[in-house]
């Protein structure tokens, strides 16, 4: 166990997961990962709820929506600054 | 037409119904049809036009609306979802029963949950976790300092946590 780094790891547990550590921090985290199931387990429940939200809060575009703005794009194309 | 798709869910999460957000996306092509010359080769298609789509809701549609939005947000601890699932706690091997219960989740709940935070932390969270943008990026598209990204983000991954676990109480998920 690695525990003197848990409150670290967890503190930085978004800028980690956002990529937005320079490499030395990020591997002194990824070190502590290894390390520490406990806070593997809470950075692995966080990665999947990304994936998870990402996942279900996908749309299609209704096939309408497309013609009208390929239509609404010709039309500016015909008659530029009109519509 | 590239990233309509995304463009469209976006729009769909920031207005919260579907004829602004048909309309959204139609406006947002046609300022980009219009405005390509000022699109610099090399840089970030897709932030631009997030850009685009964003400051047209703000300045459009946000103005539509009736009564200023409740812009405050109760800030709960960290780790919210996942501390009361009892994860820290349970720290099993491989797959655990708190990733089974995400899957459980409807994309309706989840997409509830996204609209019912205030729309300054909204929009961050949309961009960060839905699209992926960098906070960089999204200081760019939102026009606001990466630490103001930063915070926003925070606390509004934070309230989606605890909206998706009122949702999971609502629904008999948890006891």
């Amino acid at each position: 166990m690695a525990e003197g780094n848990c409150d670290d790891a967890l503190h930085e547990l978004y800028h980690f997961l956002d990529g937005q550590l320079d490499d030395a921090r990020r591997r002194a985290i990824q070190h502590h990962l290894d390390d520490c199931p406990p806070c593997y387990e809470a950075f692995d429940f966080e990665v999947e709820l990304r994936v998870v939200i990402a996942r279900k809060c996908h749309e299609t575009v209704p096939e309408h929506l497309k013609q009208r703005i390929a239509d609404a794009i010709e039309h500016e194309t015909l008659h530029p600054g009109s519509g | 037409m590239p990233f309509m798709s995304s463009l469209y869910a976006a729009a769909l999460r920031m207005t919260r119904n579907a004829a602004d957000a048909e309309d959204l996306v139609q406006e947002t092509y046609l300022k980009a049809y219009r405005g390509f010359g000022g699109f610099e080769a090399g840089t970030n298609l897709k932030a631009w036009l997030y850009r685009i789509l964003t400051n047209t809701y703000i300045n459009t549609y946000r103005a539509k609306k009736r009564r200023p939005e409740e812009s405050d947000l109760e800030d709960v601890e960290d780790l919210y979802l996942y501390r009361r699932l009892g994860g820290l706690e349970i720290a099993s091997l491989g797959r655990s029963a708190e990733e089974d219960l995400l899957d459980t989740y409807t994309d309706e709940e989840v997409k509830a949950a996204v609209e019912s935070l205030p729309e300054q932390f909204r929009m961050a969270v949309l961009l960060a976790d839905v699209e992926g943008f960098s906070y960089k990026e999204i200081a760019e598209i939102l026009d606001i300092p990466i630490g103001t990204v930063m915070s926003r983000l925070h606390r509004g991954r934070k309230g989606l946590q605890k909206k998706l676990w009122e949702f999971a109480v609502e629904r008999g998920l948890v006891a």
